[in-house]
């Protein structure tokens, strides 16, 4: 075999980048192999599973194997859901295998020009900086006021673009204007850091909103620290995780302050990576132990609003039930965070609607961050395993706690021309609607 | 070649890429891994016919597969050749109602087979702790057993036909759904164990059991091996076959406990989860009599498991053993040496003086009802110096279970990491037979080649302490 100098390099990258201690932590007993999305969707292909994909890091790294098409191909297919985690009793760490895994090949691999730029106009663009974000938000706003979409959509311009960005454009909430915020008036007890997230303070505008008011009608003071920025999640599973680390950097001086108990976001994926930033700033003794407190304080909004007793709420309101709700997990928040009952236990307290467990509801939808544009293919198979079991169940709600996961899931349920009959919406706008539309 | 294959199976059922044959090149035996030179996927027994066929004339090695969690290298393509794969032959073909089985192909996963019959009412008792990854055309072919085994038998116990291509590529069909067959020699227990040495089983049917309508779990922790053992030979002395009779020492409870924080006391020496099942008031009695039995054999405590729930848990946790133990070391050697069910103290005892005398950590657990003990070695593959202590060590632990009457695997398989002690089992009669059997069936050694046959058996080591 004639091991290019390309390959030699990435050898030499995966013996730097990838921790062989990590690696020798898998026994190779295969118990992650029904979690794995892609294993499922590809009939159970040993090379798209967290056992196999350990193989192949060690592979490369051993030079047992050398970098080609299927290799590359093993690690593109990963969704990063992580569902492998929890199902690993061996206590494999496998997300940071994969970031590892995706720091080495992005210090030496040549990309394709689409990815080139998907890539600059994601990390080094608006997800770097959150003013830029505002912008291409005030030019999607403009764009959709000027009625330009709906001359756009006419004209067929999206077909020119990948047929999923044209899915998830179709997609794309109408954003509104910020608003002043509603200050109701009981007296506050607990004071929150608000993490905005970048897409959710600005395409979701509307959902933080009211996430805002209704951790303020809990009595809850919530302050929004002006400095942060995107959580750098996308750049961290993308092998950009020095560019990451930069925001990480910026949030954590942003919130380093004793004057409020938690800090909450709304953002499954985002969540994730900031209770993270703990395990990716230990040895930088400037941070390590301001990052420490950023991480213990950070609570998603289900646990946050389960602790401030909305249940209790929520019960006190008495509709009859009506119609079916579901719950899509996010990936992030279930198998890093380990939430998965305080939002489950708001939908059942939910008035009006009847709280059914979604089929496999813990499996990823196949939109992980950008995966559904890199891979549309596979994304598209995830989905539509996802939406046999919508299907089946006939929900008028499927609640996320994503952005990422709502979007896909509106997708879903558009490819199925179910969108007459169901909505999928953000978990606080769900909760929002449930008290304010019920209460008389 | 590749294209033959290629227009038997289709061309999606066909892999040969570099990542291909790394991800098939391993099983969860620790420190096994070759390449095969193709992946195939059939989709009926007359494909794999044909594959056969053209294997036995270019005398190629095949390797049959199916999830590949074996602990004895049965699936590791040490010869090379092709590894067969049954991901598209996972359907069950037919619940019999009548007769009380159920056909299933081999790739079908055992815990959805279990479910599937379970939700008619019906029972299948084998219960690897694999059983959620598992295929049962692989507990067939390594006679799996599980935590129910002393009640309710093994693998062998529920098979009832198969239909197997053999090397030369022709179909064979054994047994049926009877419950009385003695005409001839019994070729179906003999394909069972095969571990993919003497033919493709393409279609198992299985012998089902009513569902018992009541389970109960007990759990007992003691100070000390002795303790325990004498509770398993009382137990038994007392005329209860219990369902589930099993063992964690102090090890493996640390681990466990590590691992799933379930409450377990960390400075127990040994801990018996012992489970009944069947009618109510037999489930009652027999578990009720068990924690006395326990008490009465020095166990510091023995309680009835509060809930469902909670015997879930206790048993998810014994499932987990090996996978918790694991966490400790980067290597995991589990070993499987079973002794008659009187000298499981004397076992462990050994275990635990061999570990210490070449300075290694080795916890064990198991199915005390059965004798069946799984040592399990922490280690690490890089260490060359520590792993020939291990290998000695291992070595002396199947040493003690022979001289105890006992045997060097319970359930796992000989493969090829086993294979040059089975001649310590069976002696060279023994091992003649069974090459002469294997000869006549695969006179070119296409089938699992290196499995199970050693080429050389290693030499037996002069008696030492643990009798
Ligand atoms: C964590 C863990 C726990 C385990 N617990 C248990 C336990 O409690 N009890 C137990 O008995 N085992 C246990 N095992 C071992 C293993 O799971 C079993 O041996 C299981 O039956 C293997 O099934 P498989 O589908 O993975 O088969 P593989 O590992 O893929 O194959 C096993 C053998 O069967 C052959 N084979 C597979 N399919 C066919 C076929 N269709 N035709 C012919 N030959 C075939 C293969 O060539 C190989 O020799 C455990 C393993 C692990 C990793
Ligand atoms: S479950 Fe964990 S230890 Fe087992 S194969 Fe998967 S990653 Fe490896
Ligand atoms: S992260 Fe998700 S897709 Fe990737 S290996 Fe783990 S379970 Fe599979």
């Amino acid at each position: 075999m004639v091991v290019t100098e390309l390959q030699q390099r990435m050898q030499e990258s995966f013996k730097d980048n990838v921790d062989e201690e990590y690696l020798m932590d898998c026994m190779r007993c295969g118990f992650c192999l029904p979690a794995c999305p892609t294993y499922l969707v590809t009939n159970k292909d040993e090379i798209h599973s967290p056992r196999g994909r350990i193989a192949l890091m060690k592979g490369m790294r051993d030079g047992d194997v050398v970098w080609d098409g299927s290799v590359e191909e093993s690690f593109d297919m990963c969704l990063g859901c992580r569902a492998c985690e929890p199902a690993c009793p061996a206590g494999v760490q496998y997300g940071v295998l994969l970031e590892e895994t995706r720091v080495a090949i992005e210090q030496v691999k040549t990309k394709s020009v689409v990815e080139k730029a998907v890539r600059k106009s994601t990390f080094d663009g608006v997800f770097a900086d959150q003013k830029k974000m505002a912008g291409a938000v005030k030019l999607v706003q403009f764009y959709q006021k000027s009625g330009l979409q709906t001359v756009t959509r006419k004209i067929g311009f999206l077909n020119l673009f990948p047929p999923f960005m044209k899915e998830m454009e179709a997609v794309l909430p109408a954003i509104e204007s910020k608003k002043k915020r509603a200050t109701p008036s009981e007296p506050k007890t607990t004071t929150v850091a608000f993490f905005t997230g970048c897409l959710m303070d600005t395409l979701f505008q509307e959902t933080n909103r009211k996430t805002i008011e209704l951790l303020e009608s809990l009595g809850v003071d919530v302050m929004i620290p002006k400095e942060q920025q995107c959580c750098g999640a996308l750049h961290g599973h993308s092998g950009e995780l020095e560019k990451g680390l930069r925001n990480a950097r910026t949030n954590v001086d942003a919130f380093d302050s004793d004057s409020f108990d938690f800090i909450v976001n709304n953002a499954g994926g985002c969540g994730a990576f900031l209770s993270e930033y703990e395990k990716h700033l230990q040895s930088d003794t400037a941070y390590a132990e301001k990052t420490t407190r950023f991480s213990r304080k950070m609570i998603d909004i289900s646990s946050l609003l389960v602790k401030l007793g909305l249940n209790e709420r929520l019960k006190e309101i008495q509709v009859e039930s009506k119609a079916i709700v579901t719950y899509q997990d996010s990936c992030h928040l279930r198998n890093v965070n380990k939430v998965f009952l305080e939002p489950r236990t708001l939908l059942q307290d939910a008035p009006g609607f009847e709280y059914k467990e979604l089929i496999d509801a813990g499996s990823c939808c196949g939109s992980a961050g950008i995966y559904n544009i890199l891979q549309p293919e596979m994304a598209k198979k995830i989905l539509d395993l996802k939406m046999k079991g919508v299907k089946e169940l006939q929900p008028a709600k499927v609640v996320t706690s994503n952005p990422g996961c709502l979007m896909q899931m509106q997708v879903g349920i558009q490819r199925e021309g179910l969108e007459k009959e169901m909505q999928a919406v953000h978990i606080v706008d769900f909760l929002y609607d449930a008290i304010y539309k019920n209460q008389n | 070649m590749k294209n033959s294959f290629l227009s038997i199976v289709g061309v999606e059922n066909v892999k040969y890429s570099q990542a291909h044959m790394l991800a098939y090149s391993y099983d969860a035996t620790a420190n096994f891994q070759a390449m095969p030179d193709l992946v195939l996927s059939p989709r009926s027994t007359q494909e794999i016919v044909e594959i056969v066929k053209i294997c036995a004339k270019e005398q190629i090695p095949i390797v049959p597969r199916g999830s590949g969690t074996n602990l004895a290298a049965g699936t590791v393509p040490t010869q090379g050749g092709i590894v067969l794969l049954f991901n598209n032959m996972s359907e069950i073909l037919e619940l019999d109602k009548e007769n009380l089985t159920v056909t299933v192909q081999p790739g079908v996963i055992t815990q959805d087979l279990s479910n599937y019959v379970e939700s008619n009412g019906l029972f299948y008792p084998p219960d690897p702790s694999s059983m959620k990854i598992s295929t049962i055309g692989g507990n067939v072919s390594e006679n799996s057993g599980g935590l129910r085994g002393l009640k309710y038998g093994v693998t062998k116990d529920y098979v009832k036909a198969l239909t197997v291509v053999t090397p030369a590529g022709e179909v064979m069909k054994l047994g049926g759904k009877l419950a009385k067959d003695v005409a001839g020699y019994d070729l179906l227990s003999l394909l069972v164990g095969s571990e993919g040495t003497l033919g493709v089983i393409t279609e198992i049917t299985l012998k089902l059991i009513p569902l018992p309508i009541a389970k109960k779990t007990g759990i007992a922790y003691f100070n000390s091996l002795e303790d325990a053992a004498e509770t398993v030979s009382a137990i038994i002395a007392n005329r209860i076959i219990p369902v589930t009779l099993e063992f964690m020492d102090k090890g493996t409870i640390g681990a466990v406990e590590d691992f799933m924080k379930i409450g377990l006391p960390r400075e127990a020496e040994a801990m018996l989860l012992m489970e009944q099942d069947g009618n109510d008031k037999q489930v009652d009695e027999d578990i009720q009599k068990m924690i006395a039995i326990a008490k009465e054999n020095g166990a510091t405590s023995a309680i009835l498991a509060a809930s469902e729930e909670e015997s879930d848990i206790l048993k998810t946790g014994r499932r987990a053993a090996l996978s918790a133990l694991s966490r400790k070391r980067p290597t995991t050697i589990l070993e499987d040496a079973t002794v008659p069910r009187s000298e499981i103290a004397k076992m462990v005892k050994a275990i635990q003086e061999i570990a210490l005398k070449h300075d290694l950590q080795i916890s064990t657990f198991g199915h005390a009802g059965d004798g069946n003990l799984h040592p399990t070695c922490l280690t690490d593959v890089r260490d060359q110096e520590e792993m020939a202590r291990v290998e000695k060590a291992l070595e002396e632990i199947f040493q003690v279970a022979i001289e105890l009457g006992g045997t060097i695997t319970g359930e796992h398989g000989v493969g090829e990491m086993k294979a040059p002690y089975l001649e310590w089992k069976l002696g060279t009669v023994g091992m003649n037979l069974m090459r002469t059997i294997k000869q006549s069936i695969d006179p070119q050694n296409i089938m699992n080649p290196g499995k199970i046959f050693a080429k050389e058996t290693k030499k037996r080591l002069v008696i030492h302490g643990g009798n």
